[in-house]
């Protein structure tokens, strides 16, 4: 009883203080791409620790959504760092839902992200929460198609059991159904966590902004808040790509040894997806935004692929 | 727990004395309209508090055989409770209350310009007729109580008819409905002469001897008519129009709750009277589920009046109920019962909750037409701040209608995307193929659906008032909150213990369709298909409330800066910052219009006039931006066209001639003598 719960804890505190390292790294990547030094790793840490001693400037438009939608995200995040299975198969709490649920648990903060972008009143705000929301719409039915061919294939959609499925028959990560849906989910993430060719995270200019407009108002504590969940909710994607795809070291007991190397095997895994980002966001230039639903439209079809190359070889 | 038989009976007299006494009791005190207001909705509330006893008590077990002869012809006026009527009285009810509560402070404002009395009648006549309807067990009590249904609702819906668009919605509503009962009545009198018999008790037994021809012409036309009352496209136009010129508990009660008479005569129909059907029957209701979920949705979308957004708001819930529908009508005809269990559960769980989210949707869109008098978005803006507890019951029915945890939305979405998933157990490659695009279809639908709700939510009450009557809103009084209040926990009650009605719509479906779902729940979870999968909201519900409390504690303890200082909205270095500035409803629906600009065709015009003197002076500037009906023009009006040529062609017998109508009726006489003999 204890074990299980200081495992639990210990997959919440990976996620919890493992995000703003995955987004430093990301960033380090990318600074060195493009020929840069770039600030060191742990740089997001210290961002974040110096928006917490800032005072809070707040919006006189605003109404309680605003102040209460950082802590939604933040706990959206931390609900579904408990159940997306980082190191081990076998957590506790991972009964509270299955991938579905977890999906809608992502929608329920982008839901209450948007509103707050519109309470202050300001075009970009409400810019900002338009494009969100349109994009969130598009890549659901991608979304859900994937976790169709994953579903097929494992014969369930518990995270857990698709994991253990796939560690059971190796051979099934390297069905072509399997890397199709991959890829359809790989744009999703890159769609869902603001990241290039879909939204810039890194730009200035209001107008080409999406995930970052609708926080421009956001000061202090409330935006550490927001940029801690969002850094969270990367990290949730890439394991979920890792764990789901990918397998390899996941525990399926709960022993010391095999969860140390599942500790070590996310690593691995986190830092080459975090590569893959940085190279891909250093090589794509950001796309307009309304030719985005057509590269989200490509990955449903790759999905729809995935999931009929499943029904016609069984 | 066995029910006694005359608990049921006189749960049911209870119910009727109500209605009765509200409808009678209004028109006697037609004289004070404060007194026939709370007199017709009070005894309405009492019947509709009534009915859900009687809904619960039929859902445990209870059943009545009520027989009235010689009240209409051939075999009497028969009524009975089985499960499944069971729980459509309870849907009814769990819609009617509210209403009812609700009424009795909305109405007010129609006093002396409208006959309340009236309203006040045909609010309890319609009510009454439908929770008949459901128990009707013979073929013409079922089509006299649906068509008074339709009727009183017809007079509700044209309440304010000094609008002129009011009274074209009206007439719209009652050409379709009855356009729609013309083909119930064909359906039911096929299928009564083909088994001989007008009680429905004996109609699945003696169905399964038809030959296939008939009963596609009869499938088709109960297709077409219950369709046309639930609202699925393309038999919807009447929605958006008659909906929103209802007056707010009208439009509550017939989205939340009239359109699922329809829902409940398809279930009969697939489930009980002409029992299991080919493959194309479950493939078309899922198609056209999917296509309702997602035009509805989209036009919903792009509408800036407020009710005409939540009408069409309906019609994609009934699109994701056909789609649950269609699914388990697609298992049952694929000989897998208890997965085409699983589907109809899913379906009539969303049917109970689309009642209450809609209803509440309705309602506080109810609350902010009576505080600023108008429906349109663009007026409207920071009502949150004026009004924050309808704030609060409007969001939460976007959430739970944006289907996301903890409400009850959340649960029927995932029960009917599992029961999506587990088609792959049928083993024919098109079924396969039309099940994949059904779980696309609603999974646009459902994050359309979020989008819309953000846009109706945060453009009505979020930010700065739009308009001098926004600004000036004041919060509804208290038996309109209390009405929302009371959906508001339902909501969340249903959504948190889904397990309080999944174990009683389970017993009903197992009635129905003689195989248990394939479902196990307890007190905190759901599990479908022994381990396809699982979700725990109770625990999600737990999970979040507690991290929404240790968040600002943790935070505290680290001693974080606490102030904070409010200012101005950042506006580029902008002074000013005003409601023009804000984001507009047709503003945040412009993504849309360009994605899916080939479905809306809208029409755009821009006409800019300038200073005659110089072309550097703008003058005026008109933007026009129209999304096209198709639906009306590609379907209704070539039809229209067709029936007023033929009509015109038809004129040539209307000579005027006594001599030539005196032929006629010897004709028709001779020919109907040859014809039954």
């Amino acid at each position: 009883m204890l074990t299980e719960i200081a495992i639990e804890l210990l997959q919440l505190l990976i996620v919890m203080f493992g995000s703003p390292l995955l987004v430093g790294v990301i960033r380090k990547a990318k600074a060195r791409l493009q020929g840069r030094r770039g600030a060191g790793i742990l740089q997001p840490y210290a961002d974040l620790r110096k928006l917490l001693l800032k005072e809070m400037v707040i919006s006189e438009n605003t109404s309680w959504i605003f102040r209460f939608t950082p802590y939604l995200l933040a706990t959206t995040m931390l609900l579904s760092a408990l159940i997306v299975p980082s190191l081990t198969t076998r957590a506790p709490l991972s009964f509270m839902g299955n991938i579905i649920a977890l999906m809608y648990l992502f929608l329920l903060g982008t839901f209450f992200l948007a509103l707050a972008g519109l309470d202050a009143g300001s075009a970009f705000g409400g810019m900002g929460s338009s494009r969100e929301v349109a994009l969130a719409a598009l890549a659901e039915p991608t979304v859900l198609i994937a976790i169709f061919g994953i579903a097929l294939r494992a014969g369930t959609t518990s995270l857990d059991g698709i994991i253990t499925r796939s560690i059971a028959e190796p051979l099934l990560m390297l069905n072509a159904g399997h890397l199709l849906a991959f890829f359809a989910f790989f744009i999703v993430a890159l769609a869902e966590n603001g990241r290039l060719p879909v939204d810039n995270p890194a730009t200035h200019l209001e107008l080409t902004m999406i995930h970052e407009a609708m926080i421009l108002e956001y000061s202090g504590r409330l935006l550490a808040l927001v940029e801690w969940a969002a850094g969270m909710k990367l990290f949730l994607f890439l394991t979920l790509l890792s764990n789901l795809f990918f397998p390899w070291g996941v525990a399926l007991t709960n022993t010391p040894i095999t969860l140390f190397s599942a500790f070590v095997a996310l690593a691995m895994k986190l830092l080459v997806f975090a590569a893959a980002i940085a190279l891909v966001e250093t090589s794509v230039a950001k796309l307009r935004l309304f030719r985005v639903p057509e590269l989200l439209a490509g990955s449903f079809t790759v999905a729809l692929l995935a999931v009929v190359s499943a029904f016609f070889i069984r | 727990m066995l029910i006694d038989s005359t608990l049921m009976i006189d749960l049911f007299l209870v119910t009727f004395a109500c209605f009765s006494a509200g409808a009678v009791g209004a028109l006697i005190t037609a004289r004070s309209p404060t007194l026939s207001r709370v007199v017709g909705h009070g005894c309405a509330l009492v019947g509709a508090i009534a009915a859900f006893a009687f809904g619960v008590a039929g859902l445990a077990g209870g059943s009545m055989e009520l027989n009235v002869p010689d009240l209409l012809p051939i075999g009497g006026a028969a009524f009975g409770v089985d499960r499944l009527s069971a729980f459509f009285v309870v849907v009814i009810a769990v819609g009617a209350i509210p209403a009812a509560l609700y009424a009795i402070g909305y109405t007010r404002e129609y006093a002396g310009k409208h006959s309340l009395a009236g309203m006040a009648f045909a609010f309890n006549v319609f009510i009454a007729a439908m929770i008949l309807v459901a128990l009707a067990r013979n073929v013409l009590t079922f089509l006299a109580l649906w068509e008074m249904m339709s009727l009183a609702s017809y007079f509700l819906v044209i309440t304010e008819s000094e609008r002129e668009e009011t009274l074209s919605a009206g007439w719209i509503y009652f050409v379709m409905t009855h356009a729609g009962f013309a083909a119930l009545f064909l359906g039911f009198l096929l299928l009564a002469r083909a088994t001989g018999t007008m009680d429905f008790a004996n109609w699945s037994v003696a169905a399964t001897a038809l030959d296939p021809t008939s009963r596609n012409l009869i499938f088709l036309l109960f297709a077409l008519g219950f369709g046309s009352k639930a609202g699925v496209v393309p038999l919807h136009v009447w929605l958006p129009r008659a909906h929103p010129a209802a007056p707010s508990h009208v439009s509550a009660l017939m989205s939340g709750v009239m359109i699922k008479l329809g829902v409940y005569g398809l279930v009969r129909v697939a489930f009980d009277w002409l029992g299991a059907g080919p493959l194309w029957w479950g493939a078309t209701m899922l198609i056209v589920g999917a296509v309702s979920g997602v035009l509805g949705v989209l036009y919903a979308l792009v509408d800036a009046d407020l009710k005409r957004l939540l009408a069409y708001s309906s019609v994609e819930n009934i699109g994701i109920i056909m789609l649950g529908l269609g699914a388990a009508m697609l298992f049952q005809a694929s000989n897998l019962p208890s997965l085409a269990a699983l589907a109809l559960v899913a379906a009539l769980y969303h049917t109970l909750n689309h009642a209450t989210f809609k209803s509440l949707l309705f309602m506080g869109a109810g609350a902010v037409l009576h505080a600023t008098h108008t429906r349109n978005m663009e007026e409207l803006g920071g009502l949150i701040k004026r009004m924050p507890q309808t704030a609060v019951f409007f969001l939460i029915g976007s959430l739970a209608i944006a289907a996301l945890p903890p409400f009850n939305g959340f649960i029927s979405e995932w029960l009917t995307f599992q029961s999506l998933l587990l088609s792959f157990q049928i083993l024919a490659h098109t079924v396969n193929l039309i099940f994949a695009l059904g779980v696309a279809a609603l999974a646009l639908t459902s994050g359309l659906a979020a989008a819309c709700f953000v846009r109706a939510f945060g453009i009505t009450f979020l930010a700065l008032p739009r308009s001098e009557p926004a600004a000036l809103a004041h919060e509804a009084d208290w038996t309109m909150r209390a009405a929302m209040a009371l959906l508001a926990l339902v909501c969340l009650a249903l959504g948190v213990a889904p397990s309080l009605i999944l174990a009683p719509l389970e017993a009903a479906v197992f009635d129905l369709m003689g195989a248990h779902a394939d479902m196990k729940f307890d007190w905190s979870m759901v599990v479908a298909n022994n381990s396809f999968g699982w979700v725990a909201p109770l625990w999600i519900a737990l999970g979040l409330v507690a991290f929404l409390m240790a968040i600002p504690l943790a935070l505290r303890l680290m001693g974080v800066n606490k102030r904070r200082r409010y200012y101005e909205t950042w506006g580029c270095g902008r002074a000013l910052q005003t409601a023009r500035f804000e984001y507009t409803a047709t503003a945040f629906a412009n993504p849309f219009k360009r994605v899916f600009a080939l479905l809306y065709r809208s029409v755009k015009e821009l006409d800019i006039e300038f200073h005659p003197e110089s072309r550097y002076f703008v003058r005026t500037i008109t933007y026009y931006n129209e999304g096209r009906l198709i639906f009306e023009d590609a379907l209704y009006k070539p039809l229209l066209r067709m029936i007023q040529a033929l009509a015109r062609e038809a004129r040539v017998l209307q000579s005027g001639h006594v001599h030539s109508y005196l032929v006629y009726i010897l004709v028709a006489l001779v020919a109907l003598l040859i014809l039954t003999v």
